[in-house]
């Protein structure tokens, strides 16, 4: 969709003051309410995301001071059910409302436009549309908080999910209509990478991130509308009776697990490939080295995002799914596991003989090789068929996905989020800060999560209010540790919110990075681009000079040629 | 030293045939996975400490790809991958198919209760089994999903409602000596699929038992007669022979229930029809008539329902359990 221009766009009263950039060219609530600008579209997503967060945040801090004591820490405060409410809520909203959108609809739909060098996204109106629709679904969300409470976990298994007294409909009608929003996004993505990387962008030339972005788009319009057709299937159940699902009808109760997990097993890579995008651009530019094994990493986005459709039943060996489907779905599983070991080990390589450059997103960098070596290997644990049947819905595999998702995505994200940071705000944030909540989050993390580990191999079921005595040393360990992850969190957020009005002017290109981003002015201008930008390969740093005057990189006049051959 | 806290740190007691197998695939993942954290974090930090940016540094050409390197470096971790998959799914197929000749016990799961049900007709709330011996766990729900989850045995199979599933057991260890159960130590059961509001507390208690100390128990199980007042008993069988399937206690009249509420009618009269006959006749609800009821229960039947009860034959149930089910009825108002 190239032939958008200027002109088509409807945003109205911005000024072409070309000292201005897309924060400034416009003003007032409408402005940024019915903004066609990506970069707009982007943090509003970022603020509302975080807003999510937060939310999901506070309910695992309450979870976890619940569970210092066997019988609840909060007394009657917190009974039974409000803790089944609890954890589904903290469940529910991290997932629909923070982590699914996070990396793509907040990062991505700021970075994408600008690595192709173009004004916005193919869609502007579908981005805009995607945003209003996850306004809407949270919306739904947070009446079902408020009402009733939901009490299914966030899986919405029947027939629970058909007879609890909760209100189910609502929070599927919220998640329904956030899958949309989500494929709205990866649609956008999908069509702009496709028609808009400017001349001289071939598919190996293009960004890791846009790989990742671009492979986490195939999943999102191929398999969120499973998701919506089973909440549909599921609203039907409760409000019509159509027994598809309930057995006392002839429904199957697995059957809704298998649509399920059709869905919410490639949400995973929903979340993780951006994350790993991530990691890809921040370990290449800290290290000023070009990504080692560029085309395996593309590869291995791509094969992530097509093998993450056939291992949905890893989720159901002890659902009473035949002994036959048991073994082919473990087996596809070990096969998903290769494409990401490929890229640990091809980051790693990246810091060969490099110069690293140990600034805060770096420093989430190696945190996140660290976390999520660990989730990787304990997912070994539970693609083998024999320890998962023991290890299967106990603490070990929530501490499993959280090293995934939590180690893995967020602490992406939050990496990203400080090396873009620049960029989007024009402002620099304070290092020695930056890297010491970094520290701390690590280690909360770590306390939170690795005792975990032990206490659900030691057969400690997940989603349990309450619980035997021996377990108890290790949910202390783990709350002493979600405290200390959630001061964390709050504090490398404060660090950036700080910097918006203390941080020095950013310049361009503060780290040095060669992806066309870095090329515009931070903030970009509302145009993103005066002038197309000349395409380079995005991993080359030989012409990028630091300038001790501006604080960044600029090129160097000097540099020799580059040579014109592939980067890989 | 690693090893003894592998095993130490991260299992529950072994009490099974399969809890070793289960465990050294375990111990063997977890020493490949060890060796490929430190192997890549060895290498991150080596790295950091060698290469990070600093004065009269600066990074150095080296390659950017290496087809050699790389392909060795998928299909090692492949290879390694495969023997771990072979490992966990032959000792799965294990796990799943249960020995012929297994002694059978039935588990039924509700909210938020489990009860076992053994081949004698005894019930218990808690789980007894023989030491040494193949026993079949045949699951069952009544309601959602619920997961029969032992630690000490590695085993966990979900009940699904309106659908058989099922796992089995050798228990290695006994859990005590003796019927008391205050001799044993019990190992714990519980439910592992979330089920509504008092899932957390849906644990029970596993005692293994020598062979002869299980055989009395369970014959002494079976037994309610003898070990219950006759009012006790009655309400037992009442439940267990499924008479609360059709009959309400608390007075429920509606179409939920096939046959007519039990309480509070001892002594009542009532209008029936006798087989063969269109008029209805008046009776008395006492003795002899649940008996006829019980015993032949198309004979008469109450105005307004339908002929359709099991016929209670001796061998389904005896005459001692019909005088204690008459105490029941005559003490439930």
């Amino acid at each position: 969709m190239s032939t958008i221009t200027p002109e088509t766009q409807i945003d109205s009263g911005h000024n072409d003051d070309p000292s201005s950039n897309y924060l400034t060219s416009s003003s007032g609530f409408m402005s940024w309410a019915f903004t066609l600008d990506h970069k707009r579209i982007g943090v509003m997503y970022l603020v509302g995301i975080f807003a999510a967060f937060f939310l999901g945040g506070v309910l695992a801090l309450l979870l976890r001071l619940h569970l210092m004591v066997p019988n609840g820490l909060f007394g009657d405060w917190v009974s039974l059910d409000s803790y089944n409410q609890l954890f589904t809520l903290h469940g529910a909203v991290m997932t629909f409302l923070f982590i699914i959108p996070s990396i793509p609809a907040a990062l991505g739909n700021f970075v994408l436009p600008l690595m192709v060098g173009a004004k916005d996204v193919a869609f502007p109106r579908m981005n805009l549309a995607s945003f209003h629709l996850w306004v809407f679904g949270a919306i739904f969300f947070l009446i079902a908080l408020v009402t009733t409470g939901l009490d299914t976990g966030w899986t919405f298994y029947t027939p629970y999910s058909i007879e609890t007294q909760t209100n189910v409909v609502a929070a599927t009608i919220g998640a329904f209509i956030l899958g949309f929003s989500s494929i709205f996004t990866g649609l956008n993505f999908i069509v702009t990478v496709n028609t808009m990387r400017p001349p001289g962008m071939t598919w190996f030339k293009m960004p890791l991130f846009m790989w990742a972005i671009y492979a986490t788009a195939i999943i999102q319009i191929l398999a969120t509308p499973v998701l919506g057709i089973t909440l549909l299937l599921l609203m039907g159940e409760r409000i019509l009776g159509i027994g598809i699902f309930d057995p006392s009808m002839g429904g199957d109760p697995v059957l809704f697990q298998h649509f399920f997990w059709f869905y919410s097993h490639p949400a995973v890579y929903i979340m993780i490939l951006p994350a790993m995008g991530i990691i890809s651009e921040l370990m290449s530019v800290y290290s000023r080295k070009p990504i080692f094994g560029y085309t395996f990493i593309a590869y291995s986005s791509i094969a992530i995002a097509l093998l993450g459709f056939l291992v949905w039943g890893h989720h159901m060996f002890v659902s009473g799914q035949s002994p036959m489907s048991a073994v082919i779905f473990s087996g596809l599983t070990f096969s998903v596991s290769i494409p990401s070991a490929i890229k640990v080990f091809n980051w790693t390589a990246t810091m060969y003989k490099g110069n690293i450059n140990l600034a805060t997103p770096m420093c989430y960098a190696l945190s996140f090789l660290f976390l999520f070596t660990i989730g990787g290997l304990t997912g070994l644990f539970l693609g083998a068929l024999a320890t998962d049947v023991h290890l299967h819905d106990t603490y070990f595999v929530v501490a499993h996905f959280h090293y995934v998702m939590m180690g893995g995505t967020v602490i992406a994200f939050v990496g990203g989020l400080y090396h873009w940071w620049p960029k989007m705000f024009g402002v620099m944030y304070n290092e020695t800060f930056g890297r010491l909540f970094c520290a701390v989050v690590f280690f909360g993390f770590n306390l939170t999560f690795l005792p975990q580990f032990v206490m659900g191999s030691r057969g400690m079921p997940r989603r349990y209010a309450t619980y035997v005595e021996e377990y108890q040393i290790y949910h202390v360990l783990s709350t002493i540790g979600a405290l200390t992850l959630g001061i964390g969190m709050v504090g490398a957020i404060a660090v950036l919110v700080i910097s918006l009005f203390k941080g020095r002017k950013a310049p361009a290109n503060p780290w040095g990075a060669a992806t066309l981003e870095w090329t515009c002015t931070s903030p970009p201008p509302y145009y993103n681009f005066e002038h197309a930008p000349h395409v380079d390969s995005p991993y080359d740093y030989s012409d990028l000079k630091y300038d001790a005057r501006i604080g960044g990189y600029v090129k160097d006049p000097n540099a020799p040629k580059k040579s014109s051959s592939d980067h890989h | 030293m690693l090893s003894i806290l592998a095993d130490t740190m991260f299992f529950p007691p072994e009490r099974s045939t399969v809890a070793g197998s289960v465990d050294g695939l375990f111990d063997f993942i977890y020493y490949l996975s060890l060796f490929f954290f430190v192997l890549i974090i060895g290498f991150m930090i080596y790295f950091v400490l060698k290469y990070y940016q600093r004065d009269g540094h600066t990074e150095a050409p080296s390659p950017s790809h290496n087809e050699t390197l790389e392909i060795t470096w998928s299909v090692i971790p492949s290879i390694l991958v495969g023997v771990i998959f072979f490992f966990g799914f032959t000792e799965y197929l294990n796990m799943r198919e249960a020995p012929e000749n297994a002694y059978e016990i039935q588990v039924v799961a509700s909210k938020w209760n489990w009860v076992f049900k053994y081949p004698n007709g005894a019930e218990s709330g808690d789980l007894h089994i023989p030491v040494d011996r193949d026993v079949k766990f045949l699951l069952q729900s009544q309601d959602v999903l619920h997961s029969f989850y032992i630690p000490a045995f590695r085993i966990k199979m979900d009940c699904v409602p309106q659908r058989y599933t099922w796992t089995w057991v050798r228990a290695t260890h006994t859990t005590g000596s003796g019927l008391d159960e205050s001799s044993h130590e019990p190992l714990r059961l519980f439910c592992a699929e979330y089920c509504g509001q008092q899932h957390s507390i849906m644990h029970r208690k596993v005692f293994v038992h020598e062979t002869a100390d299980f055989d009395q128990w369970v014959e002494k199980a079976a037994n309610i007669l003898e070990n219950n007042t006759p009012e006790e008993a009655g309400k037992i069988l009442f439940g267990r022979k499924g008479c609360a399937q059709c009959h309400s206690v608390d007075g429920d009249n509606s179409a939920k229930y096939p046959g007519p509420p039990l309480n509070g009618q001892w002594g009542t009269e009532r209008q029936v029809t006798p087989r063969g006959s269109s008029s209805p006749i008046t009776v008395t609800m006492d003795e002899n008539y649940v008996r006829q009821s019980i015993r032949q229960p198309n004979s008469e039947i109450v105005v307004g329902r339908k002929p359709g009860m099991t016929v209670f034959t001796p061998q389904l149930l005896k005459d001692e359990e019909i005088t204690a089910i008459i105490a029941y009825l005559k003490s439930i108002k």
